[in-house]
């Protein structure tokens, strides 16, 4: 059994969600692989080869695979994943873009987010924004499968020394094209990666206000998320969501401030080691999944917790 | 340029799923069912672009029970031309739903195929790329922004980090983020309108498609219960809490 991993990376930096999905690879067991399908991107490659457990790096260095577009990156993971007993990437919005179009290339049903790995060909997945647990099991010769990060403990970024083979085949639909991006620049760390998560919800009331989580975040060294509604209501932009629809976290430490607690949001966070919940309404169903609940107005709390951590 | 919207029939967004006591899944007997907010969002695109002139014609179509019939008049009301229903009483995985959608894409030619990202039912986010892939279109998916010019669409894509711009050659597969665009509520008038829409039924056999999947379900159970901890009385005593008990600051 040999399975594919898909690093995820933006041509310079291999992206931490790689580890993951390396650990759920090593749990199914086998040889793993790496491909980094990318332009450039050398330095990715030398980094996932130092990958403790990875045995052998792809690289497929090309302009068509500069901007990942699934339309060129899919035939190229499709036609080198045909040899491979699995094919995984993590359920970034990167591996959702590209890897259910994969699977329908090699005409197997995909499994998406898994969270746990029963067997080689059974995996446990969260439906129903994590009001279920699906076991799922996958008779398809090549098994495609996204990771939810939180679900797997990531391996050594460093201890392994694959050799690094250069892939020729370049794959240009001609269909797409990249035509810009605006990428949120922050200094704090990244949502899915960070110990500490501070999130705002409606009872921010406006955007200008999430300044005093950020404020609190600096001082913790924690990343700022949001509730949908306050996405909704344009407080905050929708990278920062944390919920079924936006980005899962479960940091060591989750603080939700003026979060009523929908099931779309717990969805996002429950898996948090700690949580605690900063709400005015004490029948907020956030104090139900809540290690540590303040009934508290937020805008008195969240600066007198600034002050005193 | 026609347009073709694919919609689910899902458990309602507010109602929270019980799992079955035999773990064969999650009852959804006397539950109510709504369209997939995602797919509301991508009606709602639709009918923005047959507003502006884009769209000349707007088919809805939906794969699942004779129910989802429902689903597909309230799209009609919202302002959808016609609709088709591939009946299926299983409950099919996504491949089989993007093999059925393409039979109806070679059917129909549309210029656009818009999908919402994802069911919230399955949480599969794959259909509307496996739809792209089976047809060998392009795709934008998560789209915030589409806009149609000439024989090309641009899609702004909420991504990770941000947003992310490409430019798709027509015809072209789009998925529905949230902040595409807020849908309307469908009148009264509309809704008396919708009932007159052309609704055509059709089977995954007519259509010459074997919905058979690689995917088997063994069990379905409830997640772990995360039980409520204690609420503490200040400021002071979270910080004191969190420092010398939970041990995470």
């Amino acid at each position: 059994m040999t399975i594919l991993v898909i690093a995820e990376h933006d041509n310079k930096v291999l992206a931490p969600a790689t580890l993951n999905t390396v650990a759920a690879a090593a749990k199914i067991g086998g040889d793993i692989h790496v491909l980094v399908a990318g332009q450039g991107a050398g330095a990715v490659a030398d980094a996932a080869a130092k990958i403790a457990g990875v045995s052998k790096v792809l690289s497929a260095d090309n302009a068509a695979y500069a901007h990942q577009l699934p339309e060129n990156v899919a035939p190229l993971v499709a036609e080198l994943g045909k040899g491979y007993s699995h094919i995984l990437a993590a359920a970034t919005s990167n591996g959702k873009n590209i890897l259910p179009r994969v699977a329908a290339q090699l005409d197997v049903d995909q499994i998406s987010e898994i969270i746990s790995v029963e067997s080689a060909d059974t995996f446990k997945r969260p439906i129903y924004a994590g009001n279920a647990i699906a076991t799922v099991q996958s008779n398809a010769a090549v098994k495609v499968i996204t990771v939810r990060a939180t679900g797997f403990d990531p391996v050594a970024a460093e201890g392994g020394s694959a050799a690094v083979e250069a892939v020729a085949a370049a794959h240009d639909a001609g269909k797409s094209s990249f035509a810009g991006e605006e990428l949120a620049k922050s200094d704090r760390p990244e949502l899915t990666a960070a110990k500490i998560v501070i999130s705002g919800g409606r009872g921010m009331q406006n955007g200008d206000n999430f300044k005093h989580l950020y404020a609190l975040a600096d001082k913790l060294g924690a990343a700022v998320g949001a509730s949908r509604a306050a996405v909704d209501a344009g407080f905050v932009p929708n990278d920062m969501q944390v919920g079924q629809t936006g980005k899962i976290v479960a940091p060591q430490l989750y603080i939700a401030v003026g979060i009523s607690g929908a099931i779309q949001h717990l969805a996002g966070m429950k898996d948090s080691k700690v949580i605690v919940a900063i709400n005015k309404d004490e029948e907020a169903p956030i104090f139900q999944v809540a290690d540590y609940g303040l009934v508290a107005d937020l805008f008195e709390a969240v600066p007198e917790l600034e002050k005193l951590v | 340029m026609k347009v073709l919207v694919a919609v689910k029939r899902v458990v309602d967004y507010n109602v929270k799923v019980r799992v079955k006591a035999d773990n064969s899944g999650v009852d959804l007997a006397n539950v109510k069912m709504s369209m997939n907010p995602f797919c509301e969002i991508a009606v709602e695109e639709a009918v923005r672009l047959k507003e502006k002139g884009v769209a000349t014609e707007i088919v809805v179509v939906s794969i699942g029970p004779a129910t989802a019939q429902e689903q597909l008049r309230t799209a009609l009301a919202l302002g959808a031309d016609r609709a088709i229903l591939v009946e299926s009483a299983d409950e099919l995985n996504s491949l089989a739903v993007a093999k059925l959608l393409k039979a109806v894409v070679d059917k129909e030619q549309p210029q656009l195929v818009i999908l919402g990202k994802q069911a919230i039912d399955s949480d599969n986010n794959q259909t509307g790329q496996m739809l792209a892939a089976l047809s060998g279109y392009a795709q934008g998916t998560f789209a915030s922004k589409v806009e149609v010019s000439g024989d090309k669409v641009a899609v702004t894509r909420e991504i990770d980090g941000g947003l992310q711009t490409v430019s798709l050659s027509l015809p072209a597969i789009v998925t529905t983020d949230l902040r595409l665009n807020e849908p309307r509520y469908a009148s009264l008038p509309n809704i008396m309108k919708a009932k007159k829409k052309p609704l055509e039924v059709l089977t995954p056999d007519a259509l010459g498609v074997s919905t058979a999947s690689t995917n088997k379900t063994l069990k379905v159970e409830a997640p772990a219960a995360r039980s409520a901890g204690i609420k503490v009385k200040s400021v002071a005593e979270l910080v004191e809490k969190l420092k010398n008990e939970a041990k995470v600051i």
